[in-house]
């Protein structure tokens, strides 16, 4: 039982960091209706934006608000500059160009900052475990990335549903002519947007970055569970995104526990060690294709409302 | 009356003609890499070829259209290792197997558009990406090598380069003629129609699902044989033939090219896999004419330009590289 | 019309690119990894190769070298396009290097079908020892489950009754936790497999090794994954509770990343940098005065690979085209290995000792030392099932 919630709580630290790049993407796909193949490159330029700026200036938080500040700037260039012709376009185009994008990103980062990759250190009394029940002793560090994304989701929340920017946010997430026939100023809260999503994004990058390793291309395959979030979710639908984050990430995690021990039943030790991860894995997608089956609009649609 | 000696026209000969004279060029020269890269090209042409097909004519834009390479390639890997070298059990295999996924995607898929179509056929793709992750004995996630390409009796050596050479390229022009004659036919139109406006389709009385499905089951065994041919080509195969970003290659060999026609993608993979071996030394030419030295490092980068150069395709130019020489603008 | 010229452009380009085949200079196609999160190994084992080139005076048997240096980006099938490409469009002479075993085994084909004369500097698939051995290919490292069957017995010495086992999903992977399981006496109570090269965080792996409350825990993570491994590791507590065994995850270039998490983690290792040898002090010294780091075992396997070239083309006189007689050459391993004693098996894979290394603070710095000799001359268990043409 115990051991149940400690994994929980691992299957909850993935669903909070995909929740960070699903949020983003949502509200870009929902509100600019643009399928965003380069989000997972916004990810890989937060980290490396926060490697640098902790190497710099010898402090982990400078360097994380250092570099969400800089993923900031990034994305709204990049709007500014590649993302604006898209608008309008048919989804393939948008999958071709940002497909370009990302391409693009991976060989800008090696330009800049090597292929080897970098690493962020974590400040040494991130180094240990804490007792968050009696008996269940967790790491502090992945402690310390559930609350500060539960966090930002409240404050999301609050900026999506109670402030006027959110108002025009949510307006254009169900109806974006609607929005524009009332004179708001498209281009400036498309920007707006698309820069809220990088620097979600980028975060989402950095914190993670200290767990894993801030390479190139580190960003493509988080970036499709990403669009498996969104569509489970529902397109445009913050709430959406936050409760399919979750499952994704509970799935995940349970699925890379107990179905390698389930598959060794029925077949050899090793086979079993190889297909466990592999169904696992699999499960997320099955789920997103019987949600598509069943409910075409993903779980909660942003239009419906 | 048509006229036929267009310029585009005129460029689809001559890039016929390269490709049939190119074993000669390669004996002459001695570099029997090129006919090993070409090979490759061609076999992934006839994979675009079988994407546009569904996502030029049909409007229904796959994201998982690697799948059916790998279904193919594994087919001829699995048999393969488990003594069955004869091509006339792995090829049948391989096409029924690569038709059969595809029945059940599309059924599946079709109910969806749009965007939900792109990512429902991307999470089929997954799965079998992952069960070729999981089979352990074949290999898993490092593959598995082929000791032995198909064996077709005395019919056919396919372990001569060269002969394999123009067996893929026969296959192409086959696969190229076959959709050509499918499109034109009535059968094609009513997919064509059915891109544009599928109600009116519909109203008219045609089931356009069951043309649609009809459809996506002959580009998934085109895709399919382009996996077998892939596989005896490498003679090995793991599950990165299906990676997703794959699938993304073979939608930009398509859109690149062209998706108005039906020569289109060919243009689009030679172009793509020809720019992807020649972009480094293009870049330490230019370096060379810039500044009268080539900058070595400057060659590493050169999806520094691919990236961007696909995008401006897509901002500017959106009938792709057969537009362009046609002088048309489709869209 | 523009995009017409460009198109011919970019034929002329490809009609003119191979590179007009040379007289005389041993080319070298060389094959590893220099991107990502283990780019520091490639990096270590191309250092370590022109190191032992500038000892050797630039040439080989008395012949110029060129080297081309290829990225296998860790992908199977990336390595056998590179390795073709060396073969069929370069036309290289030898091929060197090769991390990972299931590079390996992708390109194993097309270089036994060319008979490209092979040195492989690292990766150590129990096939290349047993039943895919060519008479063409040697390797100066090692098979697989021998370092970690090492291990195995070091922690029996250790009187370790129960333990967890960890690796990644890849033909190495398998070899290592399989080596473990062959000579370790006591019961495995869990085994994970992860996804490779991909997968860098082992939240819930760690949470079962936690949870079967093993009396240690075995794991092989190579690079830029070991770092990872070790740290949260350390992060989720571990550290503290249960003994860590490695192989192949704590090395010299994780090390100064590490610095004190690596302390006290024991490894097996067939060569450690302060191995008493003539060879061995003037390879790590020069390193050390060149690259301003030490070298890793991976660099000095790699190191090895050009010695026992040299004397493969003196002993022919330049004519590369004699493979048999190279390869007689090459069976006598004629040269001064950085680890001491050096001699090939009947299946081309070394014979040789293999050492308990820990990491110790050393002043400032952080190195690897020589803690006891496990096992003497071992030779790995698979040459049976090798049948080497004589």
């Amino acid at each position: 039982m115990l051991y149940l919630i400690e994994q929980c709580l691992n299957g909850m630290q993935l669903g909070m960091l995909l929740f960070l790049l699903a949020a983003g993407l949502t509200l870009i796909f929902g509100i600019m209706d643009l399928v965003n193949l380069a989000h997972g490159s916004l990810y890989m330029l937060g980290a490396y934006f926060a490697a640098t700026f902790v190497e710099l200036t010898d402090s982990f938080l400078a360097g994380i608000g250092l570099g969400l500040g800089a993923t900031l700037v990034a994305g709204i260039v990049l709007e500014m500059i590649a993302i604006r012709p898209l608008y309008g376009r048919d989804h393939l185009d948008h999958v071709l160009g940002t497909f370009g994008l990302l391409i693009f990103f991976n060989e800008f980062v090696r330009l800049i900052w090597g292929p080897a990759g970098l690493t962020i250190s974590l400040p040494s009394q991130m180094l240990t475990a804490v007792q968050v029940l009696p008996g269940v002793y967790y790491p502090l560090y992945r402690l310390v990335i559930i609350l500060t994304t539960l966090v930002v989701a409240l404050l999301l929340y609050i900026l999506v549903m109670r402030t006027r920017i959110g108002m025009l946010i949510r307006a254009g997430a169900s109806n974006r002519e609607m929005v524009g026939a009332l004179g708001v100023n498209i281009k400036l809260l498309y920007t707006l947007v698309f820069g809220l999503g990088a620097a979600l994004a980028g975060f989402a990058g950095m914190i993670q970055a200290p767990l894993a390793f801030v390479q190139i291309g580190m960003g493509e395959n988080i970036l499709i569970l990403a669009f498996v979030v969104i569509i489970i979710g529902g397109i445009g639908s913050i709430r959406g995104a936050f409760v399919a984050a979750i499952i994704v990430g509970l799935i995940d995690t349970m699925g890379r526990v107990f179905l390698p021990d389930l598959v060794r039943h029925f077949l050899s030790y090793s086979a079993g060690s190889s297909a466990g991860p592999a169904l696992s894995s699999m499960l997320i997608y099955t789920l997103m294709a019987l949600v598509l089956i069943f409910r075409p609009e993903g779980l909660f649609p942003a239009s419906s409302k | 009356m048509k006229v036929w000696l267009t310029p585009r026209n005129a460029f689809v000969v001559a890039l016929l003609a390269v490709l049939a004279l190119l074993p000669v060029y390669s004996a002459l020269t001695g570099n029997t890499f090129m006919v090993t890269l070409f090979t490759r090209i061609i076999i992934l042409a006839i994979a675009a070829v079988s994407l546009n097909l569904i996502m030029g004519f049909g409007g229904m834009v796959s994201f998982g259209h690697a799948a059916y390479l790998g279904i193919g390639g594994y087919v001829v890997g699995i048999l393969a290792k488990e003594g069955i070298d004869t091509g006339f059990i792995q090829w049948p295999a391989a096409l029924v197997l690569s038709g059969l996924f595809a029945l059940g995607v599309g059924a599946l898929s079709l109910r969806t558009r749009g965007v939900y179509f792109i990512m429902i056929t991307l999470a089929f793709a997954q799965m079998v990406y992952y069960i070729a992750n999981g089979l352990d004995r074949y290999g898993g996630d490092d593959g598995l090598t082929i000791q032995r390409r198909s064996d077709f009796g005395g019919l056919i050596n396919l372990s001569n380069r060269t002969v394999y050479y123009y067996l893929c390229l026969a296959l192409l022009l086959a696969t190229v003629y076959f959709v050509w004659r499918m499109v034109k036919s009535r059968f094609g139109l009513v997919i064509q129609g059915s891109r544009s406006n599928d109600r009116r389709m519909r109203a008219i009385g045609f089931s356009t699902f069951r043309y649609k499905l009809t459809c996506f089951v002959i580009a998934g065994v085109l895709c399919g044989l382009s996996g077998v041919l892939l596989a005896n080509h490498t003679n090995f195969i793991s599950p990165a033939l299906m990676h997703w970003t794959r699938s993304g290659d073979l939608i930009v060999m398509a859109v690149l090219g062209g998706m108005g026609t039906v020569f289109g993608p060919v243009i689009g993979a030679v172009a793509l896999l020809v720019l992807e071996e020649t972009l480094p030394h293009l870049i330490g030419f230019v370096s060379y004419v810039l500044i009268g030295k080539e900058v070595v490092a400057a060659k590493e980068y050169w999806q520094l330009i691919l990236g961007p150069m696909l995008l401006l395709i897509v901002i500017y130019a959106r009938g792709g590289i057969e537009g362009l020489i046609a002088g048309s603008r489709r869209g | 019309m523009k995009r017409i010229l460009l198109t011919t452009c970019a034929a002329l380009a490809l009609a003119t690119a191979p590179a007009v085949a040379q007289q005389k200079t041993v080319k070298i196609g060389f094959v590893s990894t220099f991107s990502g999160p283990v780019a520091a190994i490639g990096n270590d084992m191309r250092n370590s190769f022109e190191l032992a080139l500038d000892h050797l005076g630039r040439k080989l048997g008395g012949l110029p070298v060129e080297v081309i240096y290829e990225d296998d980006q860790i992908k199977p099938e990336v390595g056998v396009q590179k390795v073709q490409k060396l073969i069929e469009s370069d036309k290289v002479d030898f091929i060197v290097g090769i991390i990972w075993s299931n590079v390996l085994l992708a390109s194993l084909k097309p270089i036994i079908d060319s008979k490209t004369f092979t040195i492989v500097t690292n990766a150590g698939a129990s096939q290349l020892a047993g039943e895919m051995c060519s008479p063409y290919v040697f390797s100066t490292a090692w098979n697989n489950d021998q370092t970690p069957q090492a291990i195995g017995l070091y922690m029996n010495q250790k009187n370790v009754k129960t333990a967890f086992l960890i690796g990644p999903n890849y033909a190495a992977g398998k070899d290592m936790l399989e080596g473990v399981e062959a000579t370790f006496k006591g019961k495995i109570v869990g085994r994970e497999l992860t996804v490779w090269p991909t997968q860098l965080d082992f939240s819930a792996e760690l949470s079962k090794a936690r949870n079967a409350k093993p009396d240690a825990v075995f794991a092989f993570y190579p690079g830029g994954a070991g770092i990872q491994f070790i740290t949260q590791y350390a992060q989720s507590g571990l550290k503290s509770t249960i003994p860590l065994y490695t192989a192949f995850t704590v090395d010299s270039l994780s090390l100064p990343r590490l610095k004190d998490l690596a302390v006290g983690i024991p490894g097996a290792q067939q060569w450690v940098r302060d191995l008493p040898n003539e060879a061995n002090k003037r390879y790590v010294n020069d390193f050390r005065a060149k690259y301003k780091t030490d070298p890793s075992f991976y660099g000095s396997q790699t190191y090895d690979a050009a010695p026992l070239l040299d004397s493969v083309v003196k002993a022919v006189k330049g004519d590369l085209t004699k493979k048999d007689e190279m390869r007689r050459a090459a069976e006598k391993a004629d040269f001064k290995s950085v680890r001491g004693n050096f001699k090939f098996g009947p299946n081309h894979i070394p014979i040789q000792n293999f050492y308990l290394q820990e990491a110790v603070k050393d002043g400032e710095e952080f190195r690897l030392k020589t803690v006891a000799t496990i096992v003497e001359n071992d030779q790995d268990k698979h040459w049976q099932k090798c049948k080497m043409p004589k």
